[in-house]
């Protein structure tokens, strides 16, 4: 299925400085539906280019990335058993603390 | 050189006077327009037309309280039907505590100034740097050196005399937090760094107080509003703080000036909504700002978290444990952070050191272990750049680097291995460094202490810092 990829607030520098990424994700075998458990370690295998810890801590995103599924708090949808659908906008971005 | 030192101090001391006596100017002139507007007013009355200010309000059965000095500066806020008398009277009976004067404080002070904030807080313990003014517009040169609290405060009293204005000049702590918030309505978060932004967030849950938070880094900068209307605050966004190599700082990744600037206009805007009540205000939302790409992003978050371990239902955290809680250790962010101290004295030189080296043209490679981005601002000439995260993948150049000095000097008769120094901008990652390149193999590396900053300081004072 169709879907755009986009990082943010620094996490773009782990896939080569890319923020957007229009990928093709399969469904994994016998599934019925894609989750974003099984969209994480697509990214993490796929688009993250270096220091995977920067992005994943155990099965989830490292603490300080907020996940938004269709501009939505991926809270609000079920965090890692969000069903993912063809043309969704996932965004994965890192809180800033500067200023 | 003592001779130029004395004149740079008394220029400092004379710039200070200036704005010292400009802001005097300007608070006097605000001060003689009032009294010659109520004089008019005055006369006016004994032709019949109009009436003195407190006698005005209650003859024309005002009740908003506005002086007709009010009526007329804010005349353009008043005529808005959205916001109105009745917004700007709320306006001015209201509060607002801004923490940090820098590039988010300064947009959003300047603002809150303007418009007619009735209390405006300030608290800032840094003093106005150079390499501040770029961002921190609120701050002019005859500052620089000075605390950026009496700066911002003289600035916003040249904008508007008749609101009070609470200068804090000291850093924010668990010790004084609740005391100096509780004063006021409304908090704005304009700090740096995650200590100071949970620090904060908990300080207003515990006294219900909202947080108009912003950040901003690099190209991108990031809005919302916490602890507000059902809203959550920041621990149910981030209920555990980040790698601390996840927390990048302005003065390390650097930052475009006019980013902060718009979070911090918007900061003030939230501010001004909340304060006057109109509005739907950014709570349980986020706006994310890309300034690279020109787009604005507003996403819908998490309501408060019932499990937050601050606003949550069973939370029983109270004041005295937020007193006591180290915010430091918690984020494992030290804010007074000392020097690295990695290595062993022999694995080390001073910069005073390296330059005897460089007169004595003793054989040597010298390694500078920045990012390219930063060796291109400045470096020091025959240096070899290779950053730190890139030192693994490119060892065999470095190979090469010493092996053509041995060459060189053999032609010269002499057979001492060529050193390896190596270097940084503040001498962390030079110390890092050298502890991989000695498990390496590369014996004689060394780094010199306190970095290109050190140089600067200690041995050439014309080398630029950044
Ligand atoms: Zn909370």
């Amino acid at each position: 299925m169709q879907l755009t990829l986009e990082f943010g607030g620094g996490l773009e520098l782990l896939c080569d400085s890319e923020k957007i990424h229009k990928v093709n994700v399969d469904l994994p075998n016998g599934a019925d539906d894609l989750t974003m458990k099984h969209l994480l370690s697509w990214v993490r295998t796929n688009l993250i280019k270096e220091r995977p810890e920067m992005f994943m801590k155990g099965d989830t995103v490292r603490p300080g990335v907020l996940v938004l599924v269709n501009d939505c708090d991926w809270e609000l949808s079920g965090q890692l058993d969000t069903t993912i659908e063809d043309k969704d906008v996932i965004v994965f971005i890192s809180t800033l603390h500067g200023g | 050189m003592e001779a130029s030192s004395e004149i740079i101090r008394e220029l400092e001391e004379l710039k200070l006077k200036k704005a010292e006596i400009e802001h005097r100017i300007s608070s006097l002139k605000a001060k003689l327009q009032e009294t010659a507007a109520a004089a008019e007013r005055c006369d006016a009355v004994s032709n019949g037309y109009s009436y003195p200010m407190a006698a005005a309000a209650i003859e024309h059965g005002l009740g908003h309280g506005l002086s007709p000095d009010q009526i007329y500066r804010y005349s353009r806020q008043l005529l808005l039907p959205s916001f109105g008398v009745e917004g700007q009277a709320s306006l001015l009976k209201s509060s607002v505590l801004v923490i940090g004067a820098g590039g988010l404080g300064s947009p959003a002070l300047l603002y809150l100034a303007a418009c007619g904030v009735g209390r405006l807080g300030i608290i800032d313990h840094d003093v106005v740097e150079l390499n501040n003014m770029h961002r921190q517009i609120i701050h002019t040169e005859a500052f620089i050196g000075h605390p950026k609290v009496k700066s911002a405060a003289a600035a916003c009293r040249s904008i508007n005399s008749t609101i009070k204005i609470d200068e804090y000049l000291e850093a924010l702590r668990t010790s004084n937090a609740l005391e100096i918030l509780s004063q006021y309505d409304i908090i704005v978060d304009a700090t740096d760094n995650p200590p100071s932004r949970y620090m904060i967030s908990d300080c207003c849950v515990l006294l219900g107080k909202p947080l108009v938070s912003g950040a901003a880094l690099g190209m991108e900068g990031q809005l919302t509003v916490y602890n507000h209307k059902g809203g959550p605050c920041y621990r149910c966004l981030f209920p555990t703080p980040p790698p601390t190599t996840a927390c990048q700082r302005c003065s390390d990744s650097g930052v475009l000036g006019v980013v902060p600037g718009v979070i911090g206009c918007l900061q003030a805007l939230e501010t001004v909504k909340l304060a006057s009540m109109v509005g739907e205000p950014l709570t349980e939302r986020m706006l994310l700002f890309d300034a690279l790409s020109a787009r604005i992003r507003i996403v819908k978050i998490r309501g408060k978290s019932s499990l937050c371990t601050v606003c949550g239902d069973n939370s029983s955290f109270n004041k005295q444990q937020f007193k006591d809680f180290d915010y430091e250790d918690f984020t494992q962010f030290p804010l007074s952070a000392g020097p690295l101290n990695l290595l062993p004295t022999e694995s080390r030189i001073s910069s005073k050191e390296f330059k005897e080296i460089l007169q004595k043209k003793e054989p040597h490679v010298l390694l500078d272990v920045r990012p390219c981005h930063h060796y291109k601002i400045v470096s020091l000439p025959d240096s070899l750049n290779i950053p730190l995260a890139n030192l693994e993948a490119r060892l065999n150049e470095l190979s090469s680097a010493l092996k053509e000095k041995e060459d060189g000097h053999v032609n010269t008769g002499s057979c001492t291995n060529p050193s390896l120094y190596v270097v940084c901008r503040r001498g962390n990652d030079s110390q890092r460094a050298v502890q991989y390149l000695r498990e390496s193999g590369f014996d004689s590396a060394k780094d010199i202490i306190g970095g290109l900053e050190a140089w600067a300081a200690d041995v050439n004072p014309n080398f630029p810092t950044y």
